[in-house]
C-alpha cells in the first residue's frame, strides 16, 4: 500500500499492490495515475532494439523521389532540414531536427540506457536524470505529424510530378509504431522504484 | 483502491512533477529550492507563477498567430514568376481543386487548433483566476485535451520542409520557406510551453477552498 497524489487534481490515493495491466484512476477527475505493466523490461527492449534498426534504414535510404519525365530527384529524410538551413532559417531546421530525428533517438537511446541495466541488475551513473529527460522530451518527438506531412506534400505534388515512396519512407512509417510499442510498454511506476529504491 | 478525500497540498505535501513521489513539504526560505529525494527534480507544490507564465505565454503565441497567417508560407518561383502562398491561400487551391480533405487537414491542424487552443487556455485562466467552481472535472478534461493537440499544428512546417526538398532547381520551380514558417513554428512551441506551464490543480484548489 503507498500513497500517490493524482498530478492534475492532487487528490491521495492509497493504491493496493497492482495486478498486471490494471490502470489506476483517479475518483475525481479522471485521470489516469498510473498503469502497471506486463513483463515491461523485456518488451521495452525488444520494441526498442526494432526501432533503432528501423531509424537507420529511414535516415540512410532514400525517402522520397520526383519524377517528371526523364528528370527525376532523390531526397533523404534530412535533406529538407539541410535546405532550410542553407536558406537560413536556421531555427526552423534546428526545430525540425529536433522534433523530428534527434529526439526519437535520443529516447531510443535513452531507454536502452535504463533498460538494459534493469534487465541485467546492475546499476550504472545517471540513470535517473537520463529517465527524468526521457519523461521531459516526451510531448516533443513529432514523428506521426511528420508523416501527415508526407500524405499532404504527395497529394500536393501529385499534380505536376509523381512521388515515388523510398524504403526510408516505409521504415519511418513502421517506426512511428515501434517507437510508441516502446513507449507504452514503459512502465514508470516501476522504473522510480527500482532507480529509487537502489540508491 | 481507498479514498482519502484530501488534497496533497491540504495534507502539507508536495507530489514530484517527474516521479510522482509525495513527500513532506520542505520548510524552506520562499527563494530556496526543494528538490525531490528520489529522482531530484524540483519541488513545487504548484507549478511557479502558473497563472502569470500561462497568460505571458498565450497572448504571445497569439502575437505570432498574426504573421504567421497574414505572411506566406511558401515563395514559388516556376519560369520566371514568382509566386507567393499563405496557409489561408493554400487551404483555397486545395479546396478549388477538389481535394478538400486535405484543405481540411491544413484548416484544422493551422488556423483551427491553434485558435481552439487560446481559446480553451484563456477560459481556463479566466476560470481560475474568477475563481469558478463549476464543472471542474470537465476543465480539467478540457485541459488534457489542449495538451493533446498542440502538437498537430506543426503540419504545416513538414509540408513545408518536405516541399523544399523535393522541388529543387532543375525542376523549373523552386520552393522556399516563407517568414511565416518561422511565425508558425514559434505559436506552436509557445502554445506548447503554455499549456505545460499552466497548472490544472489550481482548478480543483479553487473548489476545495470554497467547499
Amino acid at each position: 500500500m503507498h500513497q500517490i497524489a493524482c498530478h492534475e487534481c492532487d487528490l491521495i490515493h492509497e493504491i493496493p499492490p497492482m495486478p498486471s495491466r490494471a490502470a489506476a484512476v483517479c475518483v475525481r477527475c479522471g485521470c489516469v495515475l498510473f498503469r502497471a505493466k506486463n513483463d515491461s523490461i523485456d518488451r521495452t527492449l525488444a520494441w526498442t532494439f526494432a526501432g533503432l534498426v528501423l531509424y537507420s534504414v529511414a535516415v540512410s535510404f532514400p525517402f522520397l523521389a520526383m519524377k517528371n519525365g526523364p528528370i527525376g530527384n532523390e531526397t533523404g529524410l534530412l535533406t529538407g532540414i539541410e535546405f532550410l538551413y542553407r536558406q537560413g532559417m536556421i531555427p526552423l531546421a534546428a526545430l525540425v531536427l529536433l522534433t523530428c530525428i534527434l529526439i526519437p533517438l535520443i529516447q531510443m537511446l535513452g531507454l536502452l540506457y535504463i533498460f538494459i541495466p534493469l534487465k541485467l541488475n546492475f546499476r550504472v551513473k545517471y540513470a535517473i536524470p537520463v529517465f527524468r529527460l526521457f519523461k521531459h522530451i516526451k510531448p516533443w518527438s513529432m514523428m506521426e505529424i511528420y508523416m501527415l506531412g508526407i500524405l499532404v506534400s504527395i497529394v500536393k505534388l501529385g499534380k505536376m510530378a509523381t512521388i515515388v515512396p523510398g524504403l526510408a519512407v516505409i521504415a519511418f512509417g513502421i517506426l512511428i509504431f515501434v517507437l510508441n510499442f516502446a513507449l507504452s510498454a514503459v512502465d514508470e511506476h516501476m522504473v522510480w522504484e527500482k532507480l529509487g529504491g537502489e540508491s | 483502491m481507498n479514498i482519502t478525500h484530501s488534497s496533497a497540498r491540504k495534507l502539507g505535501l508536495v507530489s514530484c512533477q517527474a516521479c510522482h513521489l509525495l513527500s513532506r513539504t520542505p520548510k524552506t526560505r520562499s527563494h530556496e529550492a526543494a528538490y525531490c529525494p528520489r529522482c531530484g527534480e524540483e519541488l513545487h507544490p504548484r507549478k511557479p507563477n502558473s497563472l502569470l507564465r500561462t497568460w505571458a505565454l498565450v497572448i504571445a503565441a497569439m502575437v505570432f498567430y498574426v504573421p504567421a497567417n497574414v505572411l506566406p508560407m511558401t515563395i514559388t518561383s516556376a519560369l520566371g514568376s514568382v509566386s507567393a502562398d499563405t496557409i489561408m491561400s493554400g487551404v483555397i487551391y486545395f479546396m478549388q481543386h477538389g481535394s478538400w480533405e486535405i484543405a481540411l487537414v491544413i484548416f484544422t491542424a493551422s488556423v483551427f487548433v491553434p485558435f481552439l487552443k487560446f481559446g480553451i487556455l484563456i477560459y481556463l485562466l479566466l476560470s481560475v483566476q474568477f475563481k469558478s467552481i463549476k464543472r471542474p472535472k470537465d476543465r480539467t478534461r478540457l485541459y488534457r485535451f489542449t495538451e493533446a493537440i498542440g502538437r498537430w499544428s506543426m503540419l504545416d512546417i513538414y509540408v513545408v520542409t518536405i516541399l523544399v526538398a523535393l522541388v529543387k532547381l532543375g525542376f523549373l520551380a523552386d520552393i522556399e520557406a516563407g517568414p511565416a514558417a518561422i511565425y508558425f513554428a514559434a505559436v506552436v512551441v509557445t502554445t506548447m510551453i503554455a499549456a505545460e506551464s499552466f497548472d490544472p490543480r489550481l482548478i480543483w484548489d479553487v473548489v476545495e477552498d470554497k467547499s
